[in-house]
């Protein structure tokens, strides 16, 4: 599947945006490999035995700071989490100190989560370590799309000439950014799905269609992702109760009918079960959602192989 | 003390002459056709490929001190205003203490005086005390102190009613009030304009509209009460219309506009680039020269800088965190020029939105290359070609898009109090 000629030549993973499709097909071809030589013989898969990962966390996630983790002590790179709470964010260091000091441990990489758009790419900028960017603000998700992609490619057999639903806070959500940028890289339909006050209009200048309603937004579609919705945004006034937001965008077996016999229903998690997305939707036979997981620490291996190896991973067999 | 200039392009009101200006003991003493006798003068100008303009004034600068010497200080910012080619300065009031009482007021005009940095300080008094945009100032009082114009400039006079009787009450002392205009419910907690590129960068966006909805009350209001008020830093295609609007139906109004919105869009914060982070925030192509229109038609009188330094550590840090402005005093001369090179403005009209129209809003008297005037002139190499760097620049601050950039044109002396200082 992999292009010979392709080399990869990036030192961070900042976003989809700037990705190219060899860019994007190349890491979920990386990730398809690693899965498979891993279920056959763990021995066999690269090590990256004498490099060292950071986890800098400053907003709380359990599942994406384990996924890197496991990814990387799989691979047998070490591994240290700092978390806002244990490292020195609390006592007035700047983000930029944070970094300097990490460098100064002789690390390779940092993976960073912050609630503040562009951070990653701010710290990317002033030092030489690899930044993987685990999330920042309501800008990007990269890792997270590309687990999407990957999971939508094995289960449609095809990344591309999709019709794809993306329902719910599509203005704050990174994952819906992220997987934007890709999918409409890779030629697929996506529709944007929520109340006017989560999908502005301008949302249409990255190619995707915008839709206020279920109906008109999951006809046909091959693939529903459905957002977590953020509950302090009703304070806000974006949406009025949580009655009336799952009374017209909750994912449930009535709207599913909308989308194609075969449709998967996707959810980056944690799910407000009920909310966005309705219990026997979730844990229906449409679901891909704990497949996500899975397919999440292989795109995190590849990704980390892929940045600090700087090489392609070949099977041997 | 005399001084001679030969064979300089003059921008007077009247055109531009090619002219030889004598300068004795502070005073124009003669404009000749024929080159004027060196013989005796302590200070000869003969460069053909100069400009002489009437002095320039920014009308909008934040020196920061009291309160943020670490930013900038009135003699740092005084020396970039030098070096920028101004002869004054009116600094606005968001300082700390703000200068909201007479004390304060004298400090500033003081501490510029100490300095004795050829530049003319003016200060602007804060409409309200504190900026709490409830209680006035003692206006009649801080005019007598040497204040030129109220502004809460940094935010907007939320609440209309106090906005109304400010305006009553500044004009009963004929002074100006300078409108920082911005429904600040609208734009509350946004980073950039909204639009595409907020979304792109998943920041928060701070809508056209509400600089359009904070200039069509400050306007309304002004009409109500019939003062006489300048709105600041317009960056908007509708807020430009709206004033031209205004000021066809006769509304005493008149306006400014920054080279960052003549010259840049919103796209100079893709990377998030912090130093193009900057309130008004840098708006679309459509709203670029929609302005650049204003200007030309003579809707937006003024060209000012802004000039808000700030310092590193409060721009190479989170986007989100990173304060708003850019400096501006010393990058202003350039970018005027390039609106004459692509022939939006002539010399005439550059010499109006530098000199002329921002002395007369403040109420003082502007500068004239006539005979018997005091000499205070702006003499600028439109050519010189220079990059904006740590070395280029005066200013205690670099928070500029334009940093490492390469700008046509430079003020090459100033010509104050007698004096002539050579910039370059
Ligand atoms: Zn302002």
């Amino acid at each position: 599947m992999q292009k010979d000629n392709f080399k990869w030549n990036r030192k961070d993973l900042l976003g989809t945006y700037d990705l190219s499709k060899e860019e994007i097909i190349f890491l979920l071809d990386t990730a398809k490999s690693m899965e498979e030589v891993l279920n056959r013989d763990v021995k066999k898969v690269p090590t990256l035995r004498g490099k060292s990962c950071v986890t800098l966390f400053y907003e709380p996630s359990t599942r994406t700071r384990t996924s890197f983790e496991l990814a990387g002590k799989t691979r047998s790179a070490d591994t240290i989490n700092i978390s806002v709470s244990a490292s020195s964010a609390v006592k007035g260091e700047t983000i930029l100190d944070s970094v300097k000091n990490i460098e100064a441990m002789s690390v390779d990489c940092v993976i960073i989560r912050h609630n503040n758009s562009g951070v990653p790419h701010f710290i990317a900028r002033n030092t030489k370590l690899a930044v993987i960017n685990a999330g920042d603000g309501s800008h990007e998700h990269p890792s997270q799309a590309l687990l999407d992609l990957l999971t939508i490619r094995d289960y449609k057999g095809t990344i591309e000439g999709l019709n794809i639903a993306i329902v719910g806070d599509i203005l704050h959500s990174r994952v819906a950014r992220s997987n934007i940028f890709a999918l409409k890289k890779l030629n697929n339909n996506v529709n944007l799905v929520g109340p006017k006050t989560f999908v502005p209009k301008d949302f249409e200048k990255f190619g995707a269609n915008v839709f206020h309603n279920l109906e008109e937004g999951l006809s046909g579609v091959d693939v529903v992702m459905v957002l977590r919705l953020q509950k302090e945004r009703m304070g806000k006034c974006f949406y009025p109760t949580e009655r009336e937001y799952a009374k017209f965008f909750s994912v449930n077996r009535q709207s599913i009918k909308y989308a194609k016999e075969d449709a998967i229903i996707m959810h980056p998690g944690p799910v407000n079960r009920g909310l966005e997305i309705s219990s026997d939707v979730l844990d229906g036979e449409k679901s891909v959602v704990l497949a996500q997981v899975t397919r999440g620490v292989a795109v995190r291996m590849a990704v980390l192989y892929t940045l600090l190896s700087g090489g392609r991973f070949e099977d041997s067999n | 003390m005399k001084i001679v200039i030969n064979n300089a392009t003059v921008v007077t009101s009247s055109g531009v002459f090619r002219k030889n200006i004598l300068i004795k003991d502070c005073v124009i003493s003669k404009i000749s056709d024929s080159p004027i006798s060196e013989r005796g003068a302590s200070f000869v100008i003969n460069d053909k490929d100069l400009l002489v303009f009437p002095g320039f004034l920014d009308m909008h600068t934040h020196l920061r001190e009291p309160g943020f010497e670490y930013k900038e200080d009135i003699e740092t910012g005084l020396r970039s205003a030098h070096y920028g080619g101004f002869i004054g300065v009116a600094v606005m009031a968001n300082t700390n203490p703000v200068n909201d009482c007479s004390t304060v007021t004298h400090f500033m005009i003081c501490r510029a005086k100490e300095t004795g940095i050829p530049v003319d300080l003016y200060p602007i008094g804060a409409i309200t005390k504190g900026l709490n945009g409830e209680t006035l100032v003692e206006m009649g009082e801080l005019r007598s102190a040497g204040v030129v114009a109220f502004s809460d400039d940094g935010k907007s006079v939320t609440n209309s009613e106090i906005l109304r009787r400010a305006f009553e009450y500044a004009e009963t002392f004929n002074m100006p009030v300078i409108c920082h205009s911005e429904e600040s419910y609208l734009s509350k907690d946004g980073q950039i304009n909204e639009g595409e590129i907020s979304l792109l960068l998943g920041l928060k966006g701070i809508p056209r509209e509400a600089e359009i909805l904070g200039i069509y009350r400050d306007l309304t209001i002004a009409k109500l009460t019939g003062g006489a008020i300048h709105i600041a830093h317009v960056s908007t295609k509708e807020g430009v219309e709206l004033i031209r609007k205004f000021k066809k139906e006769g509304l005493s109004v008149t306006c400014e506009t920054c080279p960052q919105y003549f010259t840049l869009t919103e796209k100079e914060v893709l990377g998030y680039n912090t130093f193009a982070k900057i309130n008004p925030p840098l708006r679309t192509e459509e709203d670029r020269l929609a302005v650049i229109e204003g200007l030309r038609d003579g809707t937006i009188d003024v060209i000012a800088s802004d000039h808000a330094p700030h310092h590193l550590d409060e721009k190479n840090c989170e986007f989100q965190n990173a304060s708003f402005g850019m400096i501006g005093l010393e990058t202003m001369v350039p970018l005027c020029l390039e609106l004459v090179r692509m022939g939006i403005l002539d010399f005439k009209d550059l010499a109006e939105k530098l000199s002329r129209r921002p002395h007369r809003i403040l109420n003082l008297n502007s500068p004239k290359i006539k005979e018997g005037e005091p000499a205070n002139l702006t003499i600028i190499d439109p050519h010189f070609e220079w990059e904006v760097n740590e070395k280029t620049i005066h200013s205690k601050s670099i928070n500029t898009p334009f940093l490492n950039k390469k700008l046509q044109g430079k003020a090459k002396y100033v010509i104050k109090g007698g004096e002539a200082f050579e910039l370059f």
